[in-house]
């Protein structure tokens, strides 16, 4: 497509910037659909399990509550507290929304469907995960209050602990499909286990590392049982209490973004991706009308499901961490156990593909 | 034409938030300006080719460094009149550091200017990723100093363990272990207790 518009009157730099521009919409654009249909999702799960009705009365079956909230959202007034910081007051939900879309980037929905294919994929991904605290930081400073404030010292602590382990996670995923860039990640585990299972959860090696990998995802999306940053009983709404509107709704965005991106680097990372679970031919796509109709998005997008709900049942049902238990976790469950298996990984991949021990 | 662009994009912001981090009043806006000149200046490496440096930079700079830097900062209680009244007493001592700064300035262009250092070292190949041309330096040629550099880092890590490591014996830590151990019948007795007898505990 790039080629077609750079084919235009628009020349090499203008039909390059277009075609970027319309290819970002097409991602950005069914993400924000895609927020406001897993909130839903999401109310409705909470609601079954808890044997509620949940959202039954904006358009069918409730179908259209989110859109109607974020119109009563968007129609409200902006109120910026007079003691506060008003520059970075604004800055910070921007920060948030902005680093939770710009991560979409990388992401393969299928082989060569992904905006920018680079070679450190991954590392762009922990990259500007990493930035997504300072949102969080700025918005509890710049509200110059108390409990906004709380919230923040707790992001960053836990956005610090928890990333050590996901990196250490990462670097385990990276040794066994020896390359950063995501799409190649995904194609390493094609036929993983006797060639028929698509998917490193599936290696008895890396399972433990998907488990920590999940759990670590949900600390780093501040999702219960780890939202102390946002803990009801004691920070009010954490660095959200002094925002309202638009500015409130922008958090919520980039918040439920980041959510939907863990659960696709859950798949992407450790259960194959766009890649059918069983190495069959039939199950990556059909030919109709001698066109080959790939089935990659399909799965990935099923497989995101999946680990949504699972997401909104570890929310409904368990309960939050106290902070020390939180730290405690990270720091010392986590850390040692991602250590232990990056050592045991690393030895069995000089062991088997190297040949040192032979 | 957009990678010309894009450098003095990223040059501009870099020296426009550096030159922030000096004069802004509020030590938080300062660390938020040098933020921003971290990313700038991955922003350069990237147009360098180096997007292996430019992410580690954005990672452990941004990410973790200047978020602690941040957290520090932020929980001062600065006192902007006090602050601005010891200018005079340590305009020397900047003087001095400002004037270092110069000089190493000063070096570094003389030395780019008198050709890039090689040190016997073939360049990368320009279609080998970087991240594979840093490891392969880094752990056949440079072996020894990067081990030394792991083991200076396991030092300091294990000196500020202990520095801060301090064991209290008045306090009751939690034993998560035991409390996952306890079973119903450890904690739970049966009894039914005559009228007027009451339970011993």
């Amino acid at each position: 497509m790039t080629a077609w518009f750079q084919g235009t009157w628009l020349g090499e730099g203008g039909g390059w910037f277009l075609a970027n521009l319309i290819l970002i919409l097409l991602i950005a654009l069914p993400l924000m659909l895609a927020v406001a249909m897993i909130i839903y999702a999401e109310r409705k799960i909470w609601a079954a399990i808890a044997l509620r009705r949940g959202p039954n009365v904006v358009g069918p079956w409730g179908l259209l509550q989110s859109f109607a909230d974020g119109l009563k959202v968007f129609l409200k007034e902006t109120i910026i507290p007079s003691s506060a910081n008003k520059g970075l007051f604004l800055i910070a939900p921007i920060i948030t929304f902005t680093v939770a879309l710009i991560v979409w980037a990388v992401v393969p929905f299928d082989v060569g469907v992904v905006l920018t294919d680079i070679n450190v994929g991954l590392l762009y991904i922990l990259a500007a995960s990493s930035l997504g605290v300072y949102g969080v930081i700025i918005a509890g400073w710049a509200s110059n209050s108390k409990y906004p404030f709380f919230s923040a010292l707790r992001a960053a602590a836990q956005m610090v602990s928890y990333e050590v382990s996901i990196g250490f996670v990462l670097i385990c995923v990276v040794l066994y499909a020896g390359t950063f860039n995501l799409t190649g990640i995904v194609m390493a585990q094609k036929g993983n286990i006797f060639g028929i299972l698509n998917g490193y959860a599936f290696n008895p090696l890396l399972f433990p590392m998907a488990v920590v990998f999940l759990i670590s995802s949900m600390a780093e999306t501040f999702r219960t049982p780890f939202d102390l940053v946002e803990a009801e009983s004691e920070l009010v709404a954490g660095h959200q209490t002094e925002y309202s509107s638009m500015s409130f709704a922008l958090f919520w965005l980039g918040e439920y973004a980041n959510v939907i991106l863990m659960c696709a680097l859950n798949a992407i990372l450790f259960w194959g991706g766009f890649l059918p679970p069983l190495n069959l031919d039939f199950l990556y796509g059909f030919t109709l009308f001698d066109h080959y109709f790939s089935l990659g998005w399909v799965w990935l997008i099923l497989k995101m499901c999946f680990f949504f709900f699972v997401f909104g049942w570890v929310k409904a049902t368990v309960p939050r961490y106290r902070y020390d238990q939180l730290m405690r976790l990270g720091w010392k469950i986590f850390l040692p156990l991602s250590l232990l298996f990056v050592v045991l990984i690393s030895g069995w991949i000089m062991w088997t593909r190297y040949g040192v021990a032979a | 034409m957009i990678a010309i662009f894009a450098f003095y994009l990223f040059a501009t912001l870099t020296i426009a938030s550096a030159v922030l981090v000096i004069f802004a009043r509020n030590p938080v806006h300062s660390v938020l300006w040098l933020i921003l000149a971290f990313f700038n200046a991955a922003g350069l490496m990237l147009i360098l080719g180096a997007e292996f440096i430019a992410m580690l930079l954005v990672i452990v700079y941004v990410g973790a460094v200047a978020v602690l830097f941040l957290f520090i900062v932020m929980m001062l209680d600065i006192d902007f009149a006090a602050l601005r009244s010891g200018f005079t007493r340590n305009l020397p001592f900047g003087l001095v550091v400002a004037l270092v700064l110069l000089a190493e300035i000063i070096v570094a262009v003389s030395a780019w200017k008198a050709g890039p250092v090689t040190g016997g070292v073939q360049p990368a190949a320009t279609n080998q990723p970087n991240i594979e041309a840093v490891g392969e330096l880094l752990y056949t040629r440079y072996l020894f100093p990067f081990e030394i550099a792991g083991l200076i880092l396991l030092v300091a890590m294990i000196g500020a363990i202990v520095l801060t490591h301090r064991s209290r014996g008045d306090v009751r830590g939690q034993k998560v272990w035991k409390q996952v151990d306890r079973r119903p019948e450890d904690a739970i007795r049966n009894l039914q207790p005559k009228v007027g007898e009451g339970v011993k505990l």
